[in-house]
């Protein structure tokens, strides 16, 4: 199972846990997880079936949309975090 | 006081004044929602003229209550700029000096309004993500105030970056990364730590700061708006508070008139706001390549409301090379006697540009805003400029090295 880091917002609508495991062998498979486990997850998170475009999705540390997205491959050892996207600069 | 509180830019959702940054039902931005009815009836011309030579002369347009942490950031000289101009074929160019603020960048606007809040909030710990400048700012104010702060930057900044921030006692945190993998971490550090990151959970406040860069240039212009500004772009933070800047002195009825033609410079190295304009699409994350470190923000936070703003406002964007941000900042120093950092470099290379691309006319009238001082990144130009000459103390050492050159000129001398 991969470990999952949430954000402050983002654990308002899970539980309110900083972080969780999750199963799957991609990210959209480990978000439906989440979701399966608190429903409404998978609806903020996701937008038209693409990463909702204020939140970035990183697995270990690197961006997703460096890698490949949704489909990116996912392992019991990676993490997983979710973050807001406007912060910074 | 005249804050009603936070909104969300994306779905209007109100909230408290907190230190929060981001909406909890769509995850967008929150920014400060003001009373401006109230503001309309305290602030005139006259009460800001009367005000302190800082950009405290705009309080009633800032989240702030008290007595300010006050560095005397601000009110920096807009000086008309002949001779640039008519180097880039530009009837009336004037550059606003902001590399004369007391860390020598713009940062310690939005500093000063940060670090204000992280005292009215009763933090203990100030804190940021920076791609260099960010970092003395907080830095010295977090000094001022007594606060512990805990600055985080990429590890391969310039190297008087680093002095000139460790110089204030902070607790340096460098990283293995560009920026982006900095603001991520300190993004997941800020969920659990109860630290006042000025540019994460106080980002709502810091970025007011930059409004005032707006202001400024209006009441130096006699209260007029120019034509069009040019504005440096990491985040695009910077861009579109200069833009709400000019919208809110419309607002609140000091100025007639909508805002310039907004116009971004980025560095072609790390260009994700340009390309995402020149092409029409979103923006698309990028991996910065660039000699061009404060600007080198790939994953830009504010890059869908900075192309809104050139969108609304009529303007553009452009970018530079390396080569052109050296050029560009020998250029400003040689003609106007300003010697700015990279991002200054890429504001003078993108104007050039656009100019010579024909998105510029010659007869606008326009403002470009110089945001850093050149002492910082002197590692990146020094590599790009001739020798001196060297001579022992010696009369004729000196002629043996420049004295024919020099009779040449000055014949009588000889
Ligand atoms: C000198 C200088 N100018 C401009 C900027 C751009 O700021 P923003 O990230 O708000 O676009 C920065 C950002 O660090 C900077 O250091
Ligand atoms: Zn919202």
């Amino acid at each position: 199972m991969a470990l999952v880091r949430l954000s402050t917002p983002l654990r308002v609508h899970c539980g309110g846990k900083p972080e969780l495991r999750a199963e799957g062998s991609t990210l959209r498979e480990v978000i439906s997880f989440i979701d399966r486990e608190s429903p409404g997850f998978g609806d903020r998170v996701l937008k038209d079936g693409r990463i909702n475009e204020f939140i970035n999705i990183f697995v270990n540390n690197e961006d997703v949309r460096f890698l490949d997205g949704l489909e990116t491959p996912v392992g019991p050892g990676d993490t997983i975090s979710i973050l807001p996207a406007v912060s910074g600069g | 006081m005249t804050v009603k509180g936070l909104v969300c830019r994306n779905c209007g959702k109100e909230y408290p004044e907190a230190p929060v940054s981001i909406c909890e039902e769509c995850f967008g931005p929150l920014e400060v929602a003001y009373d401006y009815e109230k503001i309309k009836e305290a602030v005139s011309r006259k009460t800001i003229e009367g005000g302190p030579a800082s950009l405290w002369r705009y309080k009633a347009l800032l989240p702030v209550r008290g007595a300010p942490v006050d560095l005397g950031a601000g009110f920096t000289p807009l000086r008309k700029a002949e001779n640039l101009g008519r180097a880039l074929g530009l009837k009336e160019l004037y550059i606003k000096n902001d590399s004369l603020n007391p860390t020598f960048s713009f940062k310690d606007r939005v500093v000063s309004v940060a670090v204000s809040k992280a005292l009215e909030f009763s933090f203990s710990t100030v804190g940021c993500a920076s791609t260099g400048n960010l970092a003395s700012a907080v830095a010295a104010h977090g000094a001022k105030a007594g606060l512990t702060s805990y600055i985080f930057i990429p590890a391969d900044l310039n190297p008087a970056k680093v002095a000139q921030a460790l110089a204030y006692g902070p607790n340096l945190v460098c990283v293995d990364g560009n920026y982006d993998q900095v603001n991520r971490l300190c993004t997941e550090i800020a969920g659990y730590r109860n630290w006042a990151f000025v540019n994460i959970n106080l980002r709502p406040y810091y970025a007011e700061g930059s409004k005032t860069l707006g202001f400024e240039v209006a009441e130096q212009l006699g209260w007029e708006v120019p034509d069009r500004v040019v504005v440096p772009a990491g985040s695009g933070s910077l861009l579109t508070k200069i833009w709400k800047g000019f919208r809110e002195l419309n607002d609140v009825g000091i100025l007639d008139g909508g805002p310039p033609r907004l116009t971004a410079a980025q560095s072609a190295g790390c260009s994700p706001i340009t390309t995402a304009w020149r092409s029409g699409g979103d923006i698309r994350p990028v991996k910065p390549d660039t000699i061009e470190k404060s600007l080198a923000i790939g994953n830009p936070a504010d890059g869908r409301y900075t192309l809104k703003a050139l969108k609304e406002t009529g303007g553009t964007a452009g970018s530079a090379t390396d080569g052109e941000i050296i050029e560009g900042i020998k250029l400003l120093a040689r003609t106007e006697g300003i010697f700015t950092e990279t991002a200054g470099g890429v504001v003078i290379g993108t104007l050039k540009n656009l100019v010579e691309r024909g998105e510029i006319d010659p007869d606008e009238r326009t403002v470009a805003y110089i945001t850093g001082c050149g002492l910082k990144t002197q590692d990146v130009l020094r590599q790009a400029l001739p020798e001196p000459v060297y001579i022992r103390s010696d009369l004729g050492a000196f002629e043996a090295a420049i004295g024919h050159a020099h009779r040449q000129v000055a014949g009588e001398v000889a």
